[in-house]
Parts: structure tokens; sequence; C-alpha cells
């Protein structure tokens, strides 16, 4: 199966990360382009791409761009979230660390449609080195006029920070990314008021994935029919698939969103390693509800997967073979989520810990029979009822797990 | 306590933002860039420049992984245990570091060079397993690999 490179055209280039190799291959030609046309243009461009964020929600990005208020007297800030922590999950990693430029000219041209004229990329503290990176190709830009007064004589401002976050998982959850960026513990906020509303030092802020935004240089050169004629109807354009665990050919691939799953664990990672059996496959990152092997027939976009009752999730596919313990997978995502939770709201501190103890116990083989149905009862009694989604990012994973596999576990109690 | 150096860092860097109490993460990183970790003073000092409690800033200090808030040795060695690269190894790997090293997880070497941690998921799952030694990454690790790396930072520390 062949790849459509649109994202991760110039990543394989000798000094990817340069503006010139950037330039070389039409980087910044989409910027001129948009900076001909209104900021509504190119909002509604966007809008009929059909482009959904690739952060994890697949909210449509025109959509969240909308809810900035028109004519208003703060600044609006534009953050680039870069805080990559979903575990199974590293192709912002890979094109921040390749080809910088791509989300510098997807964030200027963001910025000019939501009458932005600062933006910060929130970086997760330990891609240190990929801050360097970004921080280098901002210079560059600048230098050329790319970022800056007066871009490209257009009369139009922009310039991005790079912040760089300093470990914690919930950070990437927009509102406690914006509470860490105003140098804060990064706990959410209460919604409403959204960011749109009141984000950034009470401003109004969008906040969008270094993938969504890389996305826009593309959708502005080549116009909006060209993006949404790749995928499937709902689910436009390429997705960059990020593939672990027990394959042969792990790595970070691009493909229209709709291929199947099936087609990306066996010809394009090469397969289970040891040719051992498919067990299951975690589709879109950790939070994301498992696929028994039997379930893994599915396509691999927004709507299919929910269909399926999981989530596309951030796409990073964790494929798991016959000699994988489930029950220890679960007990490792409960271990996971209790460490990262913030503490702030009751059901996912307290509910994300007693998961860990009870899964702990009957890991280590001391678990009571009635253990599984209080597993199942925290999941479900718990669900829903916290400032973000971290406590159900724990819950649906886990009930998902001891649902699907309850023989597992239940051979490790008796 | 911050240098006379580290304070001005701080003060300009908090020119960068429109909100200045956004330098308090960088300021963080400021204090501890020279000995590895921050200490009570260091905290002090930041939130007179910030002029926020010392109660807050160190409740700021306390919620990030990244920032030490106990000596940590010259090499700071971060294992990824999360699922990727579980499913490859990684406990095993944290094994033989613990004996190589003589240390649990959590610690440091008595000489101050080595300190090891278990982390989450670091973001490089195609080439797990993985590891981090202060700002770098070490990837797709073997045994036989771990040895050569180990060897290689002890020859540096002499």
């Amino acid at each position: 199966m062949e790849e459509l490179k649109i994202l991760l055209k110039n990543i394989h280039k000798d000094e990817s990360k340069k503006l010139e190799t950037y330039i070389s291959g039409g980087g910044y030609e989409a910027l001129q382009k948009a900076l001909s046309k209104k900021p509504d243009d190119i909002v509604e461009t966007v809008k009929k791409s059909g482009l959904r964020g690739r952060g994890g929600a697949g909210f449509p990005a025109a959509v969240k761009w909308n809810f900035i208020p028109r004519d208003c007297s703060q600044p609006v800030y534009l953050i680039a979230n870069a805080d990559e922590g979903e575990p199974g999950t590293f192709k912002d990693h890979i094109l921040m660390e390749k080809d910088p430029h791509l989300l510098i000219e997807g964030m200027l041209i963001a910025g000019y449609a939501v009458h932005s004229f600062q933006g910060f990329i929130y970086i997760r503290g330990e891609f240190a080195e990929i801050a360097q990176i970004l921080e280098q190709a901002i210079a560059e830009a600048r230098q050329a006029g790319y970022l800056g007064k007066n871009i490209l004589k257009s009369g139009f401002n922009f310039d991005i920070n790079v912040y760089r976050g300093a470990g914690s998982y919930v950070c990437g959850e927009e509102t406690a990314l914006i509470e860490s960026l105003e140098g804060k513990r990064g706990q959410p906020r209460l919604k409403p008021p959204y960011p749109a509303a009141s984000g950034l030092y009470g401003s109004p802020t969008v906040v969008n994935n270094v993938e969504t935004l890389a996305c826009l240089p593309f959708i502005v050169r080549e116009g909006p029919e060209r993006f949404a004629s790749i995928g499937i109807p709902g689910n436009t354009g390429t997705k960059l698939f990020c593939i672990s665990g027990e394959v042969n050919k792990p790595g970070c691939y691009e493909f229209p969103l709709g291929v199947p799953l099936l087609n990306l664990v066996y010809d394009v990672a090469g397969g289970i390693r040891g040719d051992r059996k498919l067990k299951a496959v975690i589709p879109g990152g950790l939070s994301t509800p498992v696929l028994s092997a039997r379930e893994a027939d599915v396509l691999m976009d927004f709507d299919s997967l929910a269909a399926a009752g999981t989530m596309l999730g951030s796409a990073g596919v964790i494929v798991l073979s016959e000699n994988a313990s489930i029950p220890e997978i679960a007990l490792r995502t409960a271990r996971f989520y209790a460490n990262e939770s913030c503490g702030q709201c009751t059901p996912c501190r307290e509910g994300t810990g007693k998961l860990r103890l009870l899964l702990e116990r009957i890991f280590l083989g001391s678990g009571e029979a009635d253990d599984i149905r209080r597993i199942m009862k925290i999941c479900t009694s718990l669900k829903g009822i916290s400032l973000c989604p971290l406590g159900d990012a724990a819950f649906l994973p886990i009930f998902n797990f001891v649902e699907k596999f309850h023989g597992e576990f239940e051979a490790l109690i008796r | 306590m911050l240098s006379i150096k580290q304070k001005d860092d701080i003060r300009k860097k908090a020119k960068e933002f429109p909100g200045h109490r956004s330098v308090s993460l960088p300021a963080l990183y400021i204090a501890q860039s020279g000995k590895g970790y921050i200490d009570r003073k260091d905290i002090e000092e930041i939130a007179g420049i910030l002029s926020i409690s010392y109660a807050e800033l160190y409740g700021i200090a306390s919620f990030y992984n990244l920032i030490h808030r106990k000596p940590i040795g010259k090499f700071h060695i971060q294992v990824c245990t999360n699922i990727s690269c579980s499913l490859l190894g990684a406990e095993h790997l944290l094994t033989r570091l613990e004996k190589k090293l003589g240390i649990r997880e959590g610690g440091a070497t008595a000489d101050g060079i080595f300190s090891l941690e278990s982390v989450e998921c670091l973001g490089s799952c195609d080439k797990a397993p993985v590891m981090m030694i202060n700002e770098k990454f070490h990837e797709a690790l073997t045994e036989k690999k771990l040895s050569r790396i180990l060897a290689s930072l002890k020859e540096k520390a002499e």
C-alpha cells in the first residue's frame, strides 16, 4: 500500500528543517496566497475542506475558529498544542523535528484567519531539543520576513513564542494548557467559558493541534476541494498514523482517513513480530477503548471508529499480540492515569487511584472474587463527572479491557 | 540561591510574555539549570521576582515532573515504561539499569553521577524502548546498547 505524503512530504529530504528546503518544496506559497485574501475567506476555505481537529476530538477546525468573537477589542491568541503526550503517539514529534516550517506556516495562516497577532507553541518539556529546532526555524522565518511586522508587505503582523511545558500529561487538555502557559499549575478550568470566549490571559484563544495546523498550507495552496477529495465523506484529508507495539515495522505513516486498520497492521507495519497472532489493537492512543482481534476489521476514521465503540483519538495505534497480558496492560493504564490525574476532581483522583489498587492486587494474585464487579462499577459510575476527560480516559479503556478479556482477569483471581 | 545572571535571565524572559507570570515555568528551568534541582531559597527568590507567594510557586514547582526538588545525578536517566515500551522490554531494561548502577528506581548513585527514574510515554514509541538522559533521547534500546551508553557516560564523568 502506497502512502499519500502531504504532511510528511519533506521529512526525508536532506536538511529538511531548513528554510531553503521548505521553500524549494513550495513552502510559504500558501501564506502568500492566504494574505491576498480576506481572513473570512480562509475560514470559509477551511470549512469547505472539511478539516477536523487532529488532536483527538475531531471537532471541525473552521467551526472552532468561528467561535472567536468578531471585532473584539482584546487581542486574540493562537496556541499550537504540541504537548504530545498520549501514549502511543509521536506524530507531532516527527513533524516539528523534521519540518518545523510547516507548523510555522500553518500557524501564520490560522493566525491570519482568526485575526491574531501572537501565537504560542506549547511544547511538552521532554521535547527540549525539538523546542530548540523550532526556535531556530522561527528565527529563520523572522529573518526572511515571514514572521514579525508587516509580513510580505501585507500589513499582517504575527509572531510566535515557544513555551516549554515541564512534564504533565493533563496539560494537553486545552484549558490546562492555558493555565500552564499562564505560569500556573496545569489544572483544567470549568467550562464554559470556552477558550474562544476567555482563554489565555482572559482573551479569546484558539488552541489547535500541531497536525491540524500542518494541514493548512496544503488546503490553502491546493484548494479545499482537493483536500476534501481525499479520505471519505465527513473524514477528509490524510492522517498521520503512529503504529507501535508488537509490529515488525513501527513508524509514523500517512494515509487518507478511512484506511483499513488491518492493512495498517499487516501491510504497512509488516505484521506482528515473530508471526504471532493478533490479540488486540488500541486504535487511537491509550485513552481509546481497545478492539479485540475480531473487531479489528474497521476503517480508521473518526466516524467508523465511533461506530465501532471506540475513537480515532490521536491515531496512536498500539498493536498487541497473543503474548500480551491484558490485565498487565490494564494495570499499566490505571497507573498512568492515576499518576497524571491533577487531583482537582474527586471522581478522577479517587477513581483512578482505586482502579490502580484493584488492578494491582488482581495482578499480584490477591484479587477478590468481587473485584471485577468493583472495577466495572468505578468505570461506569464515575464517568463524565469531572472537569476534563482525563478520568474518563482511564475509565473507558479499562472498562473495555475487562469486558472484552474478562477471562484473563478471572484466571488471575481464581 | 540564584546567580545574578539567572536573575537577569528570568527578568529578561518575563518581558517576552503579555502576562509576566507566564515566566514561572521558564524561571524554574533557569533556576535548576545550574545544579540540576531547585531548593527552598531558589523558590523564595523567584517568587520575589514574580511577586507571588512562596506557597503558590511551590505548588507550581511540585506540579511538574521535570522540575526537581531534590538533587539528581549529573546524568539523569528517565526510562519510559508505558505500554509501547513495556511491550518491547522496558521493564527488563530498567531492572538491568538498577543492577548495573546499584540503585533502585527513584534513587541516585552515591557519587552523584547517575540517577534513575521510570517515566510515562516520551512520544517516541516507534523507536521503543526509549529513555532520556538529561535532554537527549536514546532509542531502540537493547542490552548491548545500554551497556555502551553507560560506559561512555562513565568515561565522560571521570
